[in-house]
């Protein structure tokens, strides 16, 4: 259980997120949408515990998520960050295994090792095993980066997922596939909070959906609830229409056009 | 990978035990490697009574042994603290000498020459000897220290800052030590060259005890960090994310590194490229995972060392060249090599 409490985060006189509060239950998926800018990393950021709220309370599992060290909050939550940049030219494996680094000592168990194989078999990224981490394409690397997360916890119960911009550079077939990898997760009881761009992907998969903007929760609800014309429009200052999917019937976003003024190149 | 882990440490242990039988046979006094390796075997209570030459067990004893052991574990220093720097710089090609260390021990070392010339002019050989190890060992320390505190921002250390503070205190170190050069008489100069351009010459076993403790305790604990070394690759956000204490580890790996190169750097002048080379070639032969590299670059490096002493020894014998020359000479050449090569792979 991950319960935030009118937190916020200040930073050089200016509040980043302000009074934010929400909780999630293992079990469930929140996907967070706003605008850029409106503080959706920097909130993903606290509850990893990356940084510390300015003011607040944010307890995992009932314990204020700053009290726990970087060891044992390595093993209760893992965060797929937006960059990953590496220099050296490790294989594929070895940077999968490095997920279960908080899991073992000096060697890997062979439970770690059949782990890893098992996540690689779900990513995709089993035949990538021994190529080296510099010579895969950007999808290819961020699937990579997706399976380390994964064994880091995928044997912990009630484990937290963070995710930021998951799908960002993944083609059509990965981006159905990480959330719905996600998502199956989150049923077998993870708690899974993930940030995103795409509305209809939103939709089709948050059992929740947290909207901000400036800093703040503008609407927190099933995606039936929150993604109306109206709210899009007051988040995201876009123009749009908003059916029902009628085999879902989860809410289906198309966006209007919108005119842009060149007059001054004529 | 181009060969398996254990072939290759096998490989450099063998190398290193023929190249150093090797060299401890060359030199003004000839030794037959057999003699050389019965010579060794006595030493360790075998074959006690084979009859070798007393002339080259002395020469053996106080003059060869001692500057092979000395090549080892200054090559040993080098190699594997520029691993370590380059782990927790996330950057294939950074070197020790980057963070300002060898900046700080060429600085001291310099006053050291100027002043004690100056003022301690009675001082014997020997002392000022370990007057000028100790100076550079002090310098390397402050120097680093200060690169590490410029770059902390609340509690936290940022790597292109530490980055770019090296630069900094590199320029004012150099610029220092240039002001004092130039105020420096004929002999001097004599000293401060022949010091910048690295010798093992000044090997005695004196010089052997007193490094051995500062190589030896990073050689043995660094191979430790290699699991959080690895992780750093990913990021420190992401290194923090599994668990690791990352202001903690890059502590422990400037202080480890800055005590194996500070003392290297003391009893031997300037070496370059060693730090920088051995790394590179290590990861090219096993791959880049640092539980590997660590152990293999102080391997490497010793042997590295160990030829080049042995280069610099022989090739215009009585002359000695300056080590520092050799390992600049034959390093640079295949440092471009591979960054031609690799130049579309690297990003800084």
């Amino acid at each position: 259980m991950l319960i935030a409490e009118n937190i916020s985060y200040e930073t050089g006189n200016r509040m980043l997120v302000r009074d934010v509060s929400f909780s999630i239950r293992p079990g469930e998926m929140l996907v967070v949408l706003g605008a850029n800018g409106a503080g959706k990393s920097t909130l993903l950021r606290m509850l990893s515990g990356e940084r510390k709220p300015s003011k607040g309370s944010l307890t995992l599992h009932h314990k204020e998520v700053s009290h726990y060290s970087a060891p044992e909050l390595a093993l209760k939550r893992a965060v797929l960050n937006q960059q990953n940049v590496v220099n050296m030219a490790f294989l594929t494996h070895e940077i999968v295994m490095m997920g279960r680094y908080p899991h073992y000592q000096n060697d890997p168990s062979l439970k770690d090792r059949e782990i890893c194989e098992e996540v690689m078999k779900l990513t995709g990224t089993t035949h990538l095993s021994e190529r080296s981490y510099l010579s895969l394409s950007g999808g290819e690397q961020q699937r990579v980066q997706l399976s380390r997360i994964l064994v880091q916890i995928w044997d912990v119960p009630n484990a937290l997922l963070l995710m930021d911009e998951p799908v960002a550079g993944l083609d059509l077939q990965y981006q159905q596939q990480t959330l719905a990898i996600a998502k199956a997760l989150s049923k077998k009881g993870f708690m899974v909070i993930s940030i995103l761009h795409d509305i209809n992907l939103a939709a089709q998969y948050a059992d929740r959906i947290l909207m901000l903007k400036n800093g703040r929760k503008w609407y927190d609800g099933t995606a039936s609830e929150v993604l109306s014309t109206k709210n899009i429009y007051e988040v995201f200052e876009i123009d749009s229409d908003v059916f029902t999917n009628p085999k879902t019937l989860k809410p289906f976003f198309i966006p209007k056009n919108s005119t842009v003024n060149l007059s001054s190149i004529s | 990978m181009v060969i398996q882990k254990t072939t290759l440490y096998v490989l450099l242990t063998a190398a290193l035990f023929m190249a150093a039988s090797f060299s401890l046979g060359l030199g003004a006094v000839k030794i037959p490697v057999t003699d050389v390796l019965l010579i060794l075997a006595k030493k360790l209570g075998m074959f006690t009574n084979s009859v070798v030459s007393m002339q080259h067990e002395g020469v053996l004893n106080i003059v060869r042994l001692p500057r092979v052991a000395l090549g080892i574990l200054v090559g040993a220093a080098l190699g594997i603290s520029g691993a370590a720097v380059q782990g927790i710089f996330r950057n294939p090609l950074a070197e020790p000498g980057l963070i300002g260390i060898s900046a700080g021990a060429s600085l001291m070392a310099v006053i050291v020459i100027v002043l004690e010339m100056a003022l301690f002019a009675s001082l014997s050989n020997l002392l000022g000897y370990y007057l000028l190890a100790f100076g550079a060992f002090a310098g390397a320390g402050i120097a680093a220290v200060l690169v590490y505190q410029i770059s902390r921002t609340d509690g936290k250390s940022n790597v292109a800052t530490m980055l770019l503070a090296g630069i900094a205190i590199n320029a004012l170190a150099g610029a220092l030590t240039g002001l004092i050069t130039y105020m420096a008489d004929d002999q001097q100069l004599r000293n401060i060259t022949f010091w910048m351009l690295g010798s093992l010459g000044g090997a005695t076993w004196e010089t052997v005890l007193a490094i051995a403790p500062f190589v030896l305790i990073p050689v043995f604990v660094l191979p430790y960090m290699g699991k959080a070394l690895n992780a750093f690759a990913l990021g420190e956000t992401q290194a923090n994310q599994l668990g690791l204490r990352i202001n903690r580890i890059k502590r422990n790996v400037v202080i480890l590194s800055t005590m194996a190169v500070g003392a290297a750097v003391a009893v031997s002048g300037i070496i370059g490229f060693v730090g920088l080379l051995v790394p590179h070639t290590v990861r090219l032969l096993i791959g880049v995972d640092n539980k590997y590299v660590l152990p293999a670059s102080a391997l490497m490096g010793a042997l590295m060392l160990t030829l080049a002493d042995m280069l610099c020894r022989t090739i215009i014998a009585p002359i000695e060249l300056p080590i520092g020359v050799i390992t600049a000479l034959l390093g640079t050449p295949l440092f471009l090599y591979i960054l031609i090569k690799d130049k579309k792979k690297l990003t800084l």
